[in-house]
């Protein structure tokens, strides 16, 4: 009975501790509690991704390990613009500007990443997606993605092909959810008012075909690792 | 009764958030430039890997080709809607009509032309 209580204890305190360090360290440079940007000038001023929506967005799992060994994910940063400067051929990264994320301890990511996946205001979006277990052939979905839809514009889909003022997609299935995923496409203002992603309308099948596509591409990633 | 419908039309005021319009000069900084360039030369960061390059908008004589009309279909339905490129994508989810009539303007002034000149 004492151990159970013990228990109990330290699992509540984990939370109070995480729910703490969110609005200390980590509201510094993410949103975690207010609206999202709504003006641009706003969404200029942002230093990482608004995290008030995360429960809806990531994967607990994928928060939990790269909390503790954080790999880039917007090559150009969080505005792009910031991190720019005129080169030989066209723009290129300025990699002076850009600042890496901390690495936190498992016990510390681990209780973000619970405290993290509370954070869900957009649980009516999610709920509008229906995605079923299917997938591509890399060939079909990279046609689609590259050639179809015009992605590769601003995405990565591999470290050395693509577009950078966007997030890499190569992945993209390892972090976010497949509802997620499928709602952003549909909807990106839906999201985020001010986001650099366009809404190309893209239909029911078509967004299937995506989220079966960066499935494919996180798989591959993670079997070249 | 004047009183309650000022009262209504307050709350109405209140409840429905403003969507203000953004300046041009920054929607460009916002959404052209990653493909554009800084500089407005098509020459942007996301370039390096792309089939067709974006469009020069500091090139006067193809941007006197183009009509206002045409900048206009280009920027909110996408490449496709004038036979260009898909990469170029529609901006009608994201910018107000308002905001693209100013965004053409800016063109305009990045060009330093006018059609058909």
């Amino acid at each position: 009975m004492k151990r159970c209580v013990m228990v109990m204890l330290l699992g509540f305190s984990a939370n109070i501790l995480a729910e703490g360090m969110l609005q200390k360290e980590c509201a510094s440079c993410h949103n975690i509690s207010a609206p999202v940007a709504q003006t641009l000038k706003e969404a200029f001023a942002k230093k990482g991704p608004d995290l008030s929506y995360a429960g809806n967005k990531y994967r607990q799992e994928w928060l939990a390990s790269w909390l503790q060994k954080p790999e880039r994910i917007r090559p150009a940063g969080m505005y792009y613009g910031d991190h720019i400067k005129p080169g030989a051929k066209s723009d290129e990264i300025d990699p002076a500007t850009l600042r890496d994320h901390v690495a936190l301890s498992k016990a510390d990511a681990t209780a973000i990443a619970a405290e993290l996946m509370k954070l869900r205001p957009h649980d009516d979006l999610i709920a509008k997606e229906k995605i079923e277990p299917g997938t591509i052939t890399k060939q079909m979905g990279e046609m689609n993605f590259d050639k179809f839809w015009g992605c590769m514009a601003c995405h990565l889909i591999e470290p050395d092909f693509g577009g950078v003022s966007g997030p890499e997609l190569y992945t993209a299935a390892k972090r976010l959810q497949p509802e997620f995923i499928a709602s952003f496409i549909r909807n990106p203002q839906a999201w985020e008012p001010k986001t650099w992603m366009p809404n190309k309308e893209v239909s029911n099948g078509g967004i299937q075909k995506m989220v079966d596509y960066l499935q494919v591409l996180s798989k591959e990633t993670a079997n070249a690792k | 009764m004047p009183n309650k419908l000022l009262l209504v039309l307050l709350v109405l005021a209140f409840s429905i958030p403003a969507q203000a319009k953004e300046t041009a000069a920054d929607n460009y900084k916002a959404y052209c430039v990653q493909c554009h360039g800084m500089e407005g030369n098509g020459k942007g960061v996301n370039v390096r890997d792309m089939s067709v390059i974006p469009r020069d908008h500091t090139d006067a004589k193809a941007m006197s080709g183009r009509s206002d009309e045409m900048l206009f279909k280009v920027i909110k339905e996408g490449g496709t809607a004038i036979s260009k490129s898909n990469l170029m994508p529609p901006w009608a989810g994201t910018l107000s009509d308002e905001e693209i009539k100013d965004l053409v303007q800016h063109l305009r002034i990045l060009c330093k032309c006018k059609f058909g000149t």
